[in-house]
């Protein structure tokens, strides 16, 4: 298999990161742990409800993988650090997939309150997964604050457009000193295989694995193409070019009677 | 007064944390949960001292499905 990745220290064999979101039941999410192969998957952290206590928790300790809290639904610095603080204590991990969003229509990342929290929570011992905009200065500013990786969004949450801005992409892999984990936006195997392609070293996936007419089977698609981007990239695509060429010799061709 | 997790709540008085897990019927010893108190952190080993003022919002989490 492919070189592992490495974040914090941390070697992941698996350079698909898997969403728990979305999935309508625990048992799908259990058999598409396995089919991805994952090695984390992302919760939220929540009100307690007393009745469903400990169930997803179970279902992913049971599969082997460990949880990566995120601070899904914050808008401010100040809730995304308390959220992250509570996550460390309740799920023992000081990893953080860190999310502050500007507004509920689009999900999009507040630059100003993720930088924040990003500082605050890098300075309290956290390793710090921030979900940004596909914004080459805004990556740089997350990496200088000490972030383990940069997480760009393809596009919005739940779109499953893919890959809006691909040049904005590659001018962060370009620039980067930590691992870019393309994070949003991905509705298809195709998607996930152009990010590695552009030079993402992972890919998380929520909803286009969740909300597959078939989780289980659109799981092992991205595996294989998280993997299969992964080999493009290192076998170096062909140059684009304006007019076609030829692939078959035109020396030798018959000259057929008229 | 106190608010568990925005309900209005009959702490009785000076309840602590874990009073306050026990009455909700959670476990104070089970894993995967955290408590705030004021939007600010209360770790675990203050849960069996730490008092409950009239008014405190306390919110207790646990990990859900989440992308």
């Amino acid at each position: 298999m492919s070189a592992p990745l490495h974040i914090a220290g941390r070697e992941l064999r698996s350079r698909l990161l898997l969403g728990t979101g979305g999935f309508a039941r625990l048992q799908a999410l259990g058999d598409a742990i396995d089919a991805c192969g994952c090695e984390l998957v992302t919760v939220a952290m929540r009100r307690i409800d007393a009745a469903a206590q400990g169930s997803l928790l179970d279902v992913i300790g049971a599969r082997g993988v460990d949880v990566l809290p995120n601070t899904a639904g914050c808008f401010t610095a100040r809730d995304a650090v308390l959220t992250a603080q509570l996550a460390r204590e309740a799920l023992e991990t000081n990893w953080v997939k860190l999310e502050v969003i500007g507004d509920e229509r689009t999900l999009l990342p507040d630059a100003p309150e993720l930088l924040a929290a990003a500082e605050q929570l890098v300075d309290d011992g956290f390793v710090v997964l921030p979900y940004t905009n596909d914004d080459p200065v805004l990556a740089r500013r997350l990496e200088d604050a000490g972030c383990a990786a940069v997480m760009p969004l393809g596009s919005p949450i739940g779109s499953g457009m893919g890959i809006a801005n691909p040049a904005n992409i590659m001018l962060i892999v370009e620039a980067a000193g930590v691992p870019v984990i393309l994070d949003a936006g991905v509705g298809t195997a195709s998607d996930a295989a152009l990010a590695m392609e552009l030079g993402c070293d992972g890919v998380l996936c929520a909803s286009a694995i969740s909300r597959a007419a078939d989780p289980v089977a659109m799981a092992h698609a991205m595996r294989h193409a998280v993997h299969a981007g992964l080999l493009a990239r290192g076998a170096g695509r062909i140059a684009r070019r304006t007019h076609a060429r030829a692939s078959s010799p035109l020396q030798g061709m018959p000259e057929f009677a008229e | 007064m106190i608010y568990v997790n925005g309900r209005p709540t009959d702490g009785g008085q000076n309840p602590t944390i874990r009073d306050v897990l026990l009455a909700a019927d959670i476990d104070p010893d089970s894993a995967g949960i955290a408590v705030a108190v004021d939007a600010e952190i209360a770790r675990r080993g203050v849960w069996p001292t730490l008092t409950l003022h009239d008014g405190a919002r306390v919110e207790i989490v646990t990990a859900t499905q989440g992308g």
